[in-house]
């Protein structure tokens, strides 16, 4: 049965994706400094230091995570991926987001085509429930709905 | 979000279409936090994070355009982060061929930089807050910097005000000329959610317990106790010094922007111990824990076998750690018989605390030279963001840089040990 969660809406949409999930905090500049040039045109995340989720994939993905920690080139690293098209399609977090995070988002939202949905706050319950691969979809609204798996 | 007149007449679109979304985008940042009103920024230079053409930040190099061609620029004058490469460097021609690709936006970036009124062409520095720099903020000063190890150091050193914003935000902060007030702009803020007692045998290495603190700490606020017994009350430079590399490291491996360290930086001198949040939690660091979070760093290396390249000045160093780390090198490789280090080796410094070190100290940094040590200005991170060095086995006594890079880590003392011929392992 599918799972209802409500959060908070910084930046607004309606989008549907496969859960990607870091239990710990997505450091943003190690995972995605080169995605989408030709040294990483897939989005292959490369942070050494979350094994939870170095290797995988991150176009389109909805990332469910807590934080997101490190350089503050943050925000622009999420902008440009979210611009070559390997940027996530929605950010899911658990507590309230950082400002990094929500700057990449917001700077989506208003000077590019492809704005990141953000909904923040969906609770602890949410990130330790939500495994990879199942299907999520975001409503405007901040109704996370996680699909069976 | 209630804005004062000045803004509602930017908000109404009087001064261009570019300087509303300007407005629009740091809005919406600050309503997120729940900023009531915009600042105004007090400080007399911003702080930059670009500082490095990337070919992937293309997309940022657009927007900055779309920002001069509506007329949307700085306020005031500012510094920005190291160039990733400098041609001095010694460098293999595979290297350098892949350098001009991956910083193909270098040049476009620093004529940009040049048009929205950057400092001067020396600003290209994580650490502009060193006195050669001059880019010093006041105690109190609120500012719309970005750079992690920058903030941090500007929050807590200097006890001026300023959030963790991101690279873009913090240009459109500067040209604002306000900032979202929230956060470490505020006094509740800046209260400490962590009380850290250091309960070692000796003073650990900045960059170590940093470390310990940014994964214990992650975004919050701590009060460090216990530093006061070796670091004295005084922010001499040695200090300050030992705190911008601890800083750096609590930011990197997470998101510290502000620190109080008890009978020292100036708002714990000032306010003590009403810093600290009622329910704040104790987390205790020793010898073991220091340990503990050394080893817990992956192993980066493809391949075993000796280093090949050495990096130290991660943050950029001061005038006096170029000089201090002069003398651990010349002591080292007399205590075991060599001229030169072992490993090819860079140093990392702002292009005017270069100059100055070559000015104060010329015997130093000729003698550097024929250790067989660079001095450069470059930043490492971006250095290695050159896919060659994926291959090349690089050490470093820097956290940040072996965060985002594959350099391994090791102990400032394990790294003169392993560069002055005193170990072989690395």
């Amino acid at each position: 049965m599918a799972k209802e969660y409500k959060g908070r809406v910084v930046v607004p949409g309606n989008v549907q994706a496969e859960a990607l999930v870091t239990h710990t905090g997505f450091n943003t500049l190690a995972n995605l400094k080169t995605a989408g040039s030709f040294l990483n045109r897939k989005g292959v995340l490369q942070d050494m230091n979350n094994p939870e989720i170095y290797g995988k994939l991150m176009p389109g993905k909805a990332l469910c995570l807590p934080e997101t920690i490190g350089s503050t080139t943050g925000g622009m690293v999420l902008y440009c991926a979210s611009v070559m098209g390997v940027g996530p399609s929605c950010m899911l977090f658990s507590k309230k987001a950082d400002t990094l995070a929500v700057a990449g988002a917001v700077l989506t939202a208003n000077w590019s085509e492809h704005p990141i949905v953000l909904v923040d706050g969906l609770g602890e319950e949410f990130l330790q429930e939500v495994k990879e691969g199942q299907m999520i979809t975001v409503r405007d609204d901040g109704t996370v709905i996680v699909e069976d798996e | 979000m209630i804005l004062n007149e000045e803004l509602l007449s930017v908000q109404r679109g009087e001064q261009g279409e570019a300087m509303r979304k300007v407005l629009n985008t740091l809005v919406m940042y600050g309503e997120a936090f729940g900023a009531e009103r915009m600042v105004k920024i007090t400080g007399s230079m911003g702080h930059a994070v670009i500082g490095t053409g990337s070919m992937t930040w293309g997309p940022v190099f657009d927007l900055m355009d779309e920002l001069i061609a509506g007329g949307a620029l700085p306020k005031q004058s500012f510094t920005t982060d190291p160039r990733g490469v400098e041609p001095h460097v010694p460098m293999s021609l595979a290297d350098r061929v892949m350098f001009k690709v991956i910083f193909s936006n270098q040049k476009r970036m620093e004529k940009e930089w040049q048009r929205m009124g950057i400092k001067d062409s020396n600003a290209y520095t994580c650490t502009a807050y060193m006195s050669e720099v001059g880019n010093i903020p006041e105690y109190g000063d609120i500012l719309g910097w970005a750079e992690s190890s920058a903030v941090s150091y500007a929050n807590s050193v200097i006890g001026a005000r300023c959030n963790r914003n991101s690279g873009i935000l913090e240009l459109m902060s500067n040209i604002l000329g306000y900032v979202p007030e929230f956060g470490l702009l505020t006094d509740e803020g800046r209260k400490a959610k962590w009380i850290i007692e250091v309960k070692c045998e000796r003073l650990p290495e900045p960059q170590l317990l940093g470390s310990a603190i940014g994964f214990k700490c992650i975004e919050d606020v701590p009060y460090i106790k216990g530093l006061d017994r070796w670091l004295g009350t005084e922010l001499t430079q040695r200090v300050k010094d030992y705190l911008k590399d601890m800083g750096a490291a609590s930011a990197s491996n997470g998101s510290v922007g502000l620190y109080h360290v008890e009978n020292l930086t100036p708002e714990a001198k000032k306010f003590g111990e009403d810093l600290i949040l009622e329910d704040a939690q104790v987390f205790v660091i020793d010898d073991a824990e220091i340990e503990r979070v050394k080893a817990s760093y992956p192993n980066p290396w493809q391949e075993e076998g000796e280093a090949q390249l050495a990096f130290a000045g991660c943050p950029h160093f001061s005038c006096e750690q170029l000089q201090d780390w002069t003398e651990r090198l010349m002591n080292g490789l007399e205590e075991h018989g060599r001229d030169k280090v072992t490993v090819q080796t860079i140093f990392c410094a702002a292009p005017d605390v270069i100059r100055s070190f070559k000015t104060r100290f010329p015997l130093y940094y000729d003698r550097l030279s024929e250790m067989g040590v660079t001095v450069s200005s470059l930043c490492p991170l971006s250095y290695t963001s050159n896919p060659l060095t994926d291959k090349i086995r690089i050490i470093t006594a820097s956290n940040k840089l072996r965060y985002y890079s594959k350099a391994r880590f090791y102990s400032e003392k394990e790294l003169v040990d392993i560069l002055t011929g005193g170990r072989t392992d690395g």
